[in-house]
């Protein structure tokens, strides 16, 4: 069905560029007497008289635009007219035949190459309507987003979707979406630390000015709450306020109850925050939990790095990445990043003096 | 299979392009009329297939087929209709599919319409139109193809840019790209003639309907995006400089220089050459135009597509017509047979003036556009060229061109009375000069630009109205007689006589620039404050739900002195599916002038940060615009025949008369 609308089309296309040719008669020398300039000033004549007599121009004016007109026409009659060549069959066979082997011989693998041939349309009123039982997550999430384009004062349907957006990476609409949940539903301090949660994985990695907030007022909601201080001593580390973050983490431990499975990877920042080994993981209470944060984190610091390699980006985001690798101890990645940031930001003399501050907070060295 | 089918329409119209460019000219060559012919079957077969795929294009949009991607880039199930609709060519590959459409649409008249035309001339001129087809044709389908799928396709669409989700946007681009594009008409023309090697009245006969349609258009499209830009933006202004109004602006100054020459040609077959060249002129810039916009040269609101793919394609494009067709200009213009010679002082001379101070502004924002460009990419140096340097040059020579516009308007064709003119126009000068005088006093030392505007724009506006009643009425005619005999002028005299008053009031609200009031402050409850000579108060805040998108409404009270003047609502937009916010600004037009609130997002105590400004006689800015814009639709109107000639014996009456 499809290919015979195709060929219709393009039989269409080339019949009908090509129909003069078709219906015209042998080739004989037809001049071209309605279109050749003296036959323009001829008609310009012709209209000066009509005009004269509809009473539109007035009899002085007629007699001078008359002259003007014969005196044109005079001067286009004695221009010697291009003796034309006799038309030759040859060429509107050819021409003929030109177009009615070019169009397909064009159109076909262009469009072969260019076109989706075996897809359908889908418009939306046509497709099953998402919902949430449905398998697909994509399906499902656009489904609550039309939800809550039409409701937008729903806040359970944030606070559903929040937790979603943080699986699928989407940590800007998670964010969006857990303070729209805190904003309809009011404060809840699990709910406040999950967003804080969600601006830190949306920015890379690094704690915030504004996700450190979110924090401190989840922790005086609900005072202490693991996953908010565990953040708030991220956030001394992420400054350089080693004592501070060693001692955050301490009493972090100190306080868990001992079967919290994410006290492994507290205990893991900890030691190389002192610069010793990592200790023995217990082998029964070790949960995937450590290492997928820390994968986690270092996800997000490679997606930061890639984005700004491949788009650039702020001296914050550079700053931010630099800090990362470090607070990562991966020196020899942050020494990179400076370098590359140096050279990304060279035109903006502000940038380059923040980052030469911040190569010697770091202890990176100096400008090269 | 309705998305396929367009296309596949595209690609076939690529064909019918080729067919078009080929066959005419080949006919042209061997003086065959049935090959000539073709030219305008082609040009016909290529504007129903570009219209069957613009038509798949806006079917997808409108039934929300995410399966196509730029369905799925730009629209959203939520955005009301008319966004769907004028969302189409609020994105990269749709905007270049409305440029191939106008295009076409416009070489399809051509080959509905030409038939006074000499074949040979209409051939050529629709293989050149073939050939801008193909160009545009194989760039949309290469690198920006507006049906490229989606497998599988989303369930959302991510949305049309807030900022463009205005009626602005189904008015500002189409109109303006019917303007862009109109000039190719003209431009095919000039290439047709230059390769035939002449030239004649049929050519400027024929033209200047499809010159006064593009110059209509763009005057329109410009004054609807600028008028857009003055609500939308937030902080009242009109007109920016911004390298993209510039090269809108570039063609339009390009264009009303041809329109004038080319009424010289068609009257006094005098200036054919520069007619021509002012016709390529037109449309490079056009062009030119299109690159600065569709290449990611520039980043702003218009630059959709950052692809280097695409600017290397357009760049190459623009070399290729641009270049070549100066090239065919230089090799082909001698040849032309010249044109009588004139008078300085006549309407020809001061047609002659007022293309050389077009012309020469045109090449100041030209090079004002183009020098940052260029320097930042030979050298890495950024430097601004802003208001003040276009102001000081391209300004002043439009101010200056504006001053001797209705001088040149009263002079006669062939000969001119410079003496008897100024004097006929006494009342005018003398309405200008009372203007500036007044507006110099009004503003006590400040600066006098704005006066010196606010009197050219009077002697301007009187000037035209003079000028209808000295060819209207004598001393000692009947009213009722004069005014028949004013609604007897020709319908090519009116226009123009409109076009220039519509100069004469877009100044003028330029000048009231100069006299308005701005005030930034953050509003309480109740607590009026001054802004020029009226009061805004505010009274309420509160939320609304549009259906895409929330919005912060601060409703408020417009007084002078006591009394209730308007009650407007500026508001802050937030669209969920962009997380972006877009700025409603408050109006309240009094008179010709407007007051104009713009709000930030409230503080949580209620107050509201904003900026007010009262803006004397904006409004004339874009009823200017418009009526300029009447006044080429007047004219185009006109089809009867115009020779110099029949002028004369009526200006010399009239210049005795008023002796």
């Amino acid at each position: 069905m499809f290919w015979f609308i195709m060929a219709g089309m393009a039989a269409f296309a080339a019949l009908a560029a090509i129909w003069p040719v078709l219906r015209s008669s042998p080739p004989s020398r037809d001049a071209d007497p309605a279109t050749s300039e003296p036959a323009f000033y001829t008609a310009q004549l012709d209209e000066i008289q009509r005009d004269v007599e509809r009473g539109l121009l007035p009899q002085g004016e007629a007699a001078s635009a008359r002259a003007e007109a014969a005196r044109r026409l005079i001067s286009a009659r004695s221009e010697a007219p291009k003796p034309a060549l006799p038309p030759r069959a040859r060429w509107r066979l050819a021409a003929a035949a030109l177009i009615a082997v070019g169009v397909p011989v064009v159109a076909l693998p262009l469009y072969a190459y260019l076109g989706r041939p075996q897809m359908p349309d889908e418009p939306l009123a046509s497709r099953p309507p998402p919902s949430l039982a449905s398998s697909n997550i994509e399906a499902a999430v656009a489904g609550v987003e039309a939800h809550l384009i039409a409701k937008p004062d729903d806040g359970k349907g944030w606070a559903v979707i929040a937790p979603v957006y943080m699986r699928l990476e989407r940590y800007e609409d998670a964010a969006r979406a857990y303070s729209e949940a805190l904003r309809l539903l009011g404060e809840d301090g699990a709910r406040r630390a999950a967003y804080g949660e969600a601006l830190v994985a949306a920015a890379g990695g690094v704690v915030t000015d504004k996700a450190r907030e979110a924090f401190m007022k989840a922790l005086a909601d609900e005072p202490g709450l693991p996953q908010a201080r565990f953040y708030l001593a991220l956030a001394a580390e992420q400054d350089g306020e080693k004592d501070d973050a060693i001692r955050d983490y301490e009493s972090l431990i100190a306080d868990a109850s001992p079967d919290a499975r994410w006290v492994d990877a507290v205990k893991k920042r900890l030691a190389s925050l002192k610069g010793e080994p990592p200790p023995q993981a217990d082998p029964e209470a070790s949960a995937a939990a450590p290492e997928a944060q820390q994968a986690m984190i270092e996800g997000m610091v490679s997606r930061l790095a890639n984005r700004l390699a491949s788009n650039g980006g702020s001296v914050d985001e550079w700053e931010r990445l630099i800090r990362a690798y470090t607070v990562l101890h991966e020196a020899d990645k942050a020494k990179a990043a400076l370098a590359d940031a140096r050279k990304a930001l060279a035109p903006d003399q502000n940038a380059v003096a923040s980052l030469d501050a911040l190569a010697h907070d770091l202890g990176l060295g100096d400008a090269n | 299979m309705i998305v396929e089918i367009g296309h596949f329409a595209l690609v076939l119209a690529l064909c019918a392009a080729l067919a078009q460019t080929i066959v005419p000219s080949l006919g042209a060559r061997l003086g065959d009329p049935v090959l000539m012919g073709v030219g305008q079957s082609a040009a016909l077969t290529q504007l129903a297939l570009v219209t069957i795929a613009f038509a798949a294009l806006v079917n997808a949009h409108l039934t929300s087929d995410f399966s196509v991607l730029n369905v799925a880039e730009n629209s959203h199930s939520a955005v009301p209709t008319i966004y769907k609709i004028s969302g189409i060519w609020g994105n990269h590959e749709g905007s270049m599919l409305l440029w191939l459409l106008i295009l076409a649409i416009f070489g399809g008249l051509v080959a509905l319409f030409g038939r006074s035309l000499p074949r040979a001339l209409r051939a050529n001129a629709l293989a050149v139109q073939g050939l801008i087809g193909v160009a545009f044709l194989l760039f949309i389908l290469l690198t920006s193809n507006p049906f490229e799928r989606l497998d599988p396709a989303p369930f959302e669409g991510r949305d049309l840019n807030p900022v463009l989700q205005d009626p602005g946007l189904a008015v500002h681009p189409p109109m303006l790209y019917l303007g862009y594009v109109g000039f190719s008409i003209v431009y095919s023309f000039a290439a047709a003639a230059l390769i035939e090697g002449r030239i004649d009245a049929a050519w400027a006969r024929f033209v200047r309907p499809f010159a006064l349609v593009a110059w209509s258009l763009l005057t329109l499209g410009i004054a609807a995006g600028s008028f857009w830009a003055y609500y939308t933006l937030g902080w009242g202004g009109f007109w920016f400089w911004d390298p993209v109004e510039n090269a809108s602006l570039m063609p339009w100054l390009a264009g009303t220089a041809f329109v004038h020459s080319v009424a010289v040609m068609e009257k006094r077959d005098a200036l054919k050459v520069w007619t021509i060249f002012l016709a390529i002129l037109a449309f490079s810039f056009s062009l030119l135009g299109t690159f600065l916009v569709r290449s990611g040269v520039l980043t702003s609101v218009h630059a959709f597509a950052n692809d280097p793919r695409r600017g290397v394609f357009i760049l190459a494009i623009l070399a290729f017509f641009i270049l070549g067709s100066f090239a065919l200009f230089a090799w082909r213009a001698p040849v032309l047979k010249q044109g009588g010679l004139f008078a300085p002082v006549s309407r020809e001379g001061a047609l002659v003036l007022n293309n050389l101070l077009l012309t020469t502004a045109c090449a100041t924002v030209f090079f004002g556009t183009l020098y940052p460009l260029a320097l930042e990419e030979l050298t890495g140096e950024k430097i601004t060229v802003g208001a003040p340097f276009f102001n000081a040059t391209c300004g002043l020579l439009l101010l200056a061109a504006a001053s001797v516009m209705p001088i040149g308007f009263s002079l006669a064709w062939k000969r001119g009375d410079l003496l008897g003119v100024i004097q006929r126009l006494t009342a005018a000068i003398a309405a200008g000069a009372v203007a500036a005088g007044a507006g110099a006093a009004w503003l006590r030392g400040g600066s006098i630009v704005a006066a010196i505007m606010a009197g050219v724009a009077i002697f301007v506006i009187v000037g035209s109205l003079i000028e209808v009643v000295v060819r209207a009425w004598r001393p000692g005619l009947a009213p009722g007689l004069a005014l028949r005999r004013a609604f007897g002028l020709p319908l090519s005299f009116w226009g123009a006589a409109l076009a220039h008053f519509g100069v004469g009031l877009t100044l003028l609200g330029l000048a009231g620039v100069g006299f308005g009031a701005e005030t930034i402050t953050t509003l309480h409850k109740g607590a009026p404050v001054e802004v020029g000579p009226y009061s805004v108060t505010l009274d309420s805040i509160g939320d609304r739900v549009g259906p895409n998108y929330r919005e912060t409404v601060a409703a408020m009270t417009v007084r002078s002195g006591a009394t209730v003047v308007a009650m407007i609502e500026p508001a802050r937009r937030q669209f969920a599916a962009r997380q972006m916010a877009t700025t409603q600004a408050g109006l309240a037009t009094i008179h010709f002038g407007q007051i104009y609130v713009s709000i930030a997002d409230p503080t949580p105590d209620g107050d509201v940060p904003a900026r007010l400004y009262w803006k004397p006689l904006v409004t004339l800015i874009w009823f200017g615009g418009a009526t300029m814009a009447l006044g080429g639709a007047l004219s185009l109107a006109d089809r009867r025949l115009r020779f110099g000639v029949a002028a004369r014996a009526r200006a010399g009456a009239v210049v005795a008369a008023a002796e």
